[in-house]
């Protein structure tokens, strides 16, 4: 259990906001953070590793007090236990692949870890390799194994995936499901991108202007209404033609090109670029745009 | 005959200078890069101060500090039996404070340019702010720390008015080469005078070429 209640004065580059967020997180639990950028996500984020100060707040984290301005207790980021992913990697340069893993060794620990992550994020080929040599996803799944040496029991994600293109980003969400399963974690992730909200967490807080607005399940807050379906995927519309007296739409699903036939009805609010969800009630697709 | 005691001499007090100034130089430039207090401006100014100083203003005051006829001067000579005016002691300490912004400047420089996530994800991975120091910032700002080394080197092997100041020219003692070069040429010889010069211009060219190979790359591009 991970109880959060957290203030803060935030000065963005849109002006000064008041960042008030209360939040409470079921162990196993992946939970998405979303808005619009300077909404808080990070800050969050930052403050829940201790590497941000709010100006008053308390984080318990199952029975430990991490934090309570109250009762003057503030654990420093060395203390908490936590995996943290950051947007650009952060992986040490003048370490291989394998000693960004071993720097993050405990005094004492097995070493066993390093070869079992390696494994799991498939980098053994490339664990002798200087992080400069590597491609955003690979240096991506060093973090993320980086982040797990210690087996801390919550992830924070912090935009992972928002420098990767299409491809990279799907191998790495499946690296990312794969791991939170594996080592139970409770993985807190801030992203922009709905398609990988969808696929990824179970609930979904919106951040507006540092105040949680709305909480759900990302169907329930990506679509407008509830659809029962026997499939769905999220993708992106990249074409929409007429075909004699109905409409072909193609849509980006993952690396996949998908073709689906709709009614002028239903793309009357479609637009290139929008994010859909295509699923299948009986035998027809349906598309519907999201949020 | 050329007298070799001056070069040699010249050169103890660089090494001993830089090496001390290289252990006081990376907490210092550490406090600058990352505190947020207050008095960081008027630290920063003091450390920088030397850039623009007349040497011999350093070397007045100092001369001033430490004579033994003043509080401080005698309180060094009673309790350290050190003697600091016209001695070897005295010289080490007024050029530590003489190349201080030579090498804590770049360091400075180094670590305010490594991103702060280094240090960020080395603290959420459990490791103290020494650890950090020593094994990610440390190492991932060696062109800065082998400029800090290499300019405070050269930069003690060319003072002459803090030297003239406080160590005046004694043989064995203080009598470094710039100082030996104004002797030679206030004697009128030029040849010795020009030996020295030479030996000096030489082997700081020779240093300040070695940095720049080394830090813009070129050793490796070409060396293999």
């Amino acid at each position: 259990m991970i109880q959060l209640s957290l203030h803060k004065q935030l000065h963005t580059a849109k002006g000064t906001i008041s960042l008030d967020i209360e939040l409470a997180l079921e162990p196993g639990q992946f939970v998405t953070l979303y808005g619009e950028s300077g909404a808080g996500k990070t800050s969050t984020l930052r403050m829940l590793a201790g590497l941000l100060s709010p100006d008053h707040g308390k984080i318990k984290v199952n029975e430990n007090v991490w934090l309570d301005t109250d009762a003057k207790i503030n654990r420093k980021p060395q203390k908490r236990k936590i995996g943290f992913v950051f947007q650009d990697y952060a992986l040490f340069p003048n370490m291989t692949v394998r000693e960004n893993l071993e720097y993050a060794l405990t005094k004492n620990q097995d070493t066993d870890i390093i070869d079992e992550l390696i494994a799991i994020v498939a980098l053994g080929e490339l664990q002798y390799q200087k992080p400069d040599r590597l491609s955003g996803g690979q240096q991506q799944r060093v973090a993320l194994a980086r982040a797990l040496v210690q087996r801390p029991e919550i992830l924070l994600l912090d935009e992972p995936l928002s420098a990767l293109d299409t491809k990279m980003r799907i191998a790495l969400q499946d690296y990312i499901l794969k791991l939170h399963k594996q080592y139970n974690l409770t993985t807190i992730l801030v992203s922009h991108n709905i398609g990988e909200i969808l696929k990824l967490s179970d609930t979904v807080y919106i951040l507006e202007n540092g105040s949680i607005t709305k909480s759900g399940t990302p169907t329930a807050i990506f679509t407008s209404h509830q659809m029962s379906a026997k499939f769905r995927f999220t993708g992106e519309v990249i074409a929409i033609q007429p075909e004699d007296v109905v409409y072909m739409v193609t849509v980006l699903i993952g690396t996949n090109v998908v073709k689906i036939i709709a009614q002028e009805s239903e793309i009357q609010d479609l637009t290139i670029g929008d994010t859909v969800v295509v699923a299948s009630k009986a035998f027809n697709p349906v598309i519907q745009k999201v949020l | 005959m050329m007298n070799w005691e001056p070069l040699i001499l010249t050169f103890k007090l660089a090494i001993i200078t830089t090496a001390i100034l290289f252990v006081l130089g990376i907490p210092l430039a550490y406090w600058l890069a990352y505190s947020k207090s207050k008095i960081k401006p008027v630290i920063e100014t003091l450390v920088s101060m030397p850039l623009v100083l007349p040497p011999t203003v350093l070397g007045f005051y100092l001369l001033v500090a430490f004579s033994p006829n003043n509080a401080f001067g005698n309180w060094i000579n009673e309790w350290l039996g050190l003697r600091l005016i016209f001695s070897f002691e005295g010289l080490v300490i007024a050029s530590i404070l003489y190349s201080l912004p030579f090498m804590v400047q770049p360091i400075q420089a180094g670590l305010a340019g490594l991103p702060s996530n280094y240090k960020e994800a080395s603290y959420v991975l459990g490791k103290s702010k020494f650890i950090t120091l020593l094994k990610v910032l440390l190492p991932n700002i060696k062109p800065a720390l082998l400029t800090g080394i290499v300019l405070s080197f050269a930069h003690t092997i060319g003072e002459f008015g803090v030297v003239l100041m406080i160590g005046g020219n004694i043989p064995g003692e203080t009598k470094v080469a710039s100082i030996a070069i104004y002797d030679e040429v206030e004697a009128l010889n030029y040849d010795t005078a020009n030996m020295y010069s030479l030996i000096l211009l030489v082997i700081t060219f020779s240093i300040l070429l070695t940095v720049y190979l080394i830090n813009g790359g070129y050793l490796k591009k070409y060396g293999r």
